[in-house]
């Protein structure tokens, strides 16, 4: 890449609050791969919530604040499939109405990428890290669907010095998280996961790795709950290195 | 049937305890599943199919209005006698008034979601006239005085144990004492206790797959054989179909057909593929000596002019059903009424109304699996989004979440308030989780900590690092 790209990170307002090493483990993979990274602060959340639960005005005006923030960078990069699949497939959808003002929702839904797949098909990044264990790989629903993110996450991590990884069965199925669905209907969300962490137990990895905190929080918060010793980290942490800086979620500090 | 959706979710607490149904499940889970997917693989073109079926569907009803009419059309001039019910009283009425038209004592029927949704076995016996299930599936779900769970594999929720167990109990009275375990002497059993049945009905009533407005057509598919005995044995045949069966060509029918086996069941195409247009003609070797077909609207005109329109493509494959995580779970009576899985989430409500069935279209992670099976591409998701738009208009869904998310909404149009007080909430969370890294505890996320622990935040926001990061990062 000869120009600096400008690239305008969305935060997510799971990773904001939860884990914010995400975000911080994004922007190190970015600027080492020359990127300019700016972080608005006139950013809260990409109003998926309230899209999900049939608001959309509010889920509109959520919008409008992301699409105005962000329409001046080259490109908005976020680390979760989930808030990206809702700029990116969602957000043209909810300004089909309003054709003026439709085609700047249209230009940044162009320029818009989950972190994986800017880093494997537009940086084409080199990865240099280090994570000795055997991991398997969660794609989020919208990752894989909506996006087409399946191929991406596990090139990158291939070249992870150390990492080995291995493939559990049903990965395309739900985790049973489904954003606010998992507290509306807890016991058929409780069924999913059991499963979904059955199925990691069953490939006898030590790690799970994501692209979205939801599903990693949801099943995280399963296997702790059963038990079981499995770490689960962002992709990105372990991409940049920086697994090892921080707990893995759920865990405390040593 | 009396819909029962509105206990969605104490019946979804009766299914996840259920042992029986839990094993019973597996079989669409893993094996419908699998099926499908090795059937499409041998399809070459399998996407084109699946992009042209869409085409097929979605013209037949922008111009339904004219095809019905042309079906109407043909199917009377091959002298048969085609009725227009607009809902299921109204249906009820027309088979039950056909039905003593004849005398009729015994009916037998082969599988009819149609006849499911407007209740005809109810309507009949309470006229007097016993209604027989002959499809193997309806059968044992009629024994045990349960409704299908599943739109192709009605009593996909009874394990071999439990049929074993209905079919010594109610085939005594035919003079079977030993009870059988083997699936082929079950087969067996039922095959020669049908057959007395189909030879001594007054009237057959099916369902139909697909009715060809060029010719009249009414088709059924079927691996059993008995959608084609209840239709040629008895004097009367009486089809029940939804408005939206109607496709233009019998090219069309074959296009589909190729699709429908293959999304349902894994099959290249069913055992049985039967037309059938209009009653016997003189020269014809067998054949009913009248022939009605029912046409159901019990909403579908409403849902053709609303934004769930697309809707209507739906052929009743069940590849949505099969693919879905949540009916995996919960299987299919736990949904409440006919349909069940994502086209029942979308068609209850619809049909019946969100007050009754609120809940469907709301358990659902919207993670898209059906969408992408749909062999008519119906963007189920998005149609599921909808009647939550719908409900949330209509002031129908929970209150609690209504206010909690306008709530939050205004807070996060104020970016910098917002990021105040979030800090504040994790600050004090992460304080109060870090010594163990979690919470298996938390009173305001009960629904999560019931059955999973919450992670401890990491410590601050983002945000407020943010600021010191770049500091430390870029001098």
């Amino acid at each position: 890449m000869s120009e600096t790209l400008k690239i305008g990170f969305f935060v997510t307002c799971l990773v904001d609050a939860m884990r914010p090493s995400i975000a911080l483990a994004s922007i190190k993979l970015l600027e080492s791969a020359g990127c300019d990274v700016t972080v608005p602060s006139a950013q809260v959340c990409c109003g998926q919530p309230a899209f999900n639960n049939g608001d959309i005005d509010t889920a509109k005006n959520i919008a409008r604040q992301v699409i105005d923030v962000f329409e001046q960078y080259d490109f908005l990069v976020a680390p979760s499939a989930s808030c990206l699949g809702m700029i990116k497939v969602h957000y043209p959808e909810l300004f089909q109405d309003e054709p003026h003002y439709l085609e700047k929702v249209e230009k940044l839904s162009n320029k818009c990428y989950e972190i994986l797949t800017f880093l494997h098909d537009v940086l084409k990044i080199e990865i240099s890290a280090r994570f000795d264990s055997t991991v398997t790989y969660h794609d989020s629903c919208s990752g894989l669907r909506e996006l087409g993110i399946e191929s991406q996450p596990r090139q990158l991590l291939n070249k992870v010095k150390g990492l080995k990884l291995k493939e559990m069965k049903d990965t395309d199925i739900c985790c049973g998280f489904g954003g606010t669905f998992c507290v509306k209907y807890p016991d058929i969300s409780t069924s999913l996961v059991s499963d979904k962490v059955k199925n990691i137990i069953d490939v006898d990895a030590k790690v799970v790795l994501a692209g979205d905190l939801g599903c990693l929080m949801n099943i995280a918060g399963r296997c702790q709950r059963e038990g079981k010793a499995v770490r689960f980290y962002h992709t990105v942490e372990v991409l940049a290195g920086m697994a090892a800086e921080y707990p893995a979620i759920g865990e405390k500090w040593s | 049937m009396q819909p029962h959706s509105k206990q969605f979710k104490s019946n979804v607490t009766k299914a996840l305890a259920d042992p029986e149904l839990q094993k019973s499940l597996f079989t669409v889970k893993k094996g419908l599943v699998e099926n499908r997917a090795k059937a499409i693989s041998l399809v070459s073109d399998f996407e084109l199919l699946r992009e042209k079926a869409k085409q097929i569907k979605q013209h037949t009803l922008s111009q339904l209005d004219y095809y019905l009419e042309e079906f109407e059309t043909n199917f009377t001039a091959q002298g048969g006698q085609l009725h227009w019910a607009k809902d299921a009283s109204e249906a009820q009425q027309i088979i039950v008034g056909i039905c003593h038209k004849h005398n009729a004592k015994t009916v037998v029927k082969g599988k009819s979601m149609a006849g499911e949704e407007i209740s005809i076995n109810e309507a009949l016996e309470a006229a007097g006239i016993e209604p027989i299930e002959t499809d193997l599936g309806e059968y044992i779900v009629q024994l045990a005085n349960e409704p299908p769970s599943h739109i192709i594999v009605p009593c996909v929720h009874k394990t071999r144990a439990q049929i074993i167990e209905l079919f010594a109990k109610h085939h005594k009275k035919y003079g079977y004492d030993k009870p059988l375990t083997e699936v082929e002497e079950l087969v067996l059993q039922v095959r020669e206790i049908m057959r007395s049945k189909f030879l001594n009905a007054d009237i057959g009533i099916t369902g139909a797959n697909f009715l060809v407005a060029e010719t009249g057509t009414s088709v059924i598919v079927t691996n059993e054989g008995n959608g084609d005995l209840c239709s040629t044995l008895p004097k009367v045949h009486i089809v029940t179909a939804g408005l939206e069966k109607i496709v233009p060509t019998l090219n069309d029918v074959s296009m589909l057909s190729r699709l429908l086996a293959r999304s349902a069941t894994g099959q290249e195409s069913t055992a049985y593929t039967t037309f059938a247009t209009g009653p016997q003609r003189s020269d014809d070797q067998d054949g009913p000596e009248e022939m009605h077909i029912v046409l159901i609207d019990n909403g579908r005109t409403d849902l053709l002019n609303s934004e769930l329109s697309e809707m209507l493509r739906c052929i009743r494959c069940g590849a949505c059903i099969n693919h879905c995580p949540v009916y995996g779970s919960v299987g299919g009576h736990a949904y409440g009424w006919v349909y069940p899985g994502p086209m029942g989430a979308v068609l209850t409500p619809a049909i019946i109304g969100l007050e009754e069935a609120g809940d469907l279209p709301n358990a659902c992670t919207l993670n898209g699996r059906c969408e992408t099976v749909c062999p008519v591409k119906i963007p189920l998701p998005k149609l599921l989004r909808l009647l939550r738009v719908r409900q949330f208009k209509e002031r129908k869904g929970s209150m609690i979440w209504r206010g909690g998310i306008q709530l939050w909404g205004k807070l996060a149009s104020y970016p910098v308030v917002y990021h105040f007080l979030v800090n504040i909430g994790i600050r004090l969370l992460s304080f109060l989780g870090a010594k163990k890294g979690r919470f298996n505890k938390l009173l305001l996320a009960r629904s999560w900590t019931q059955s999973r622990d919450f992670p401890s935040p990491q410590g601050s926001t983002f945000h407020s690092q943010w600021k010191k990061y770049k500091k430390d990062h870029h001098g």
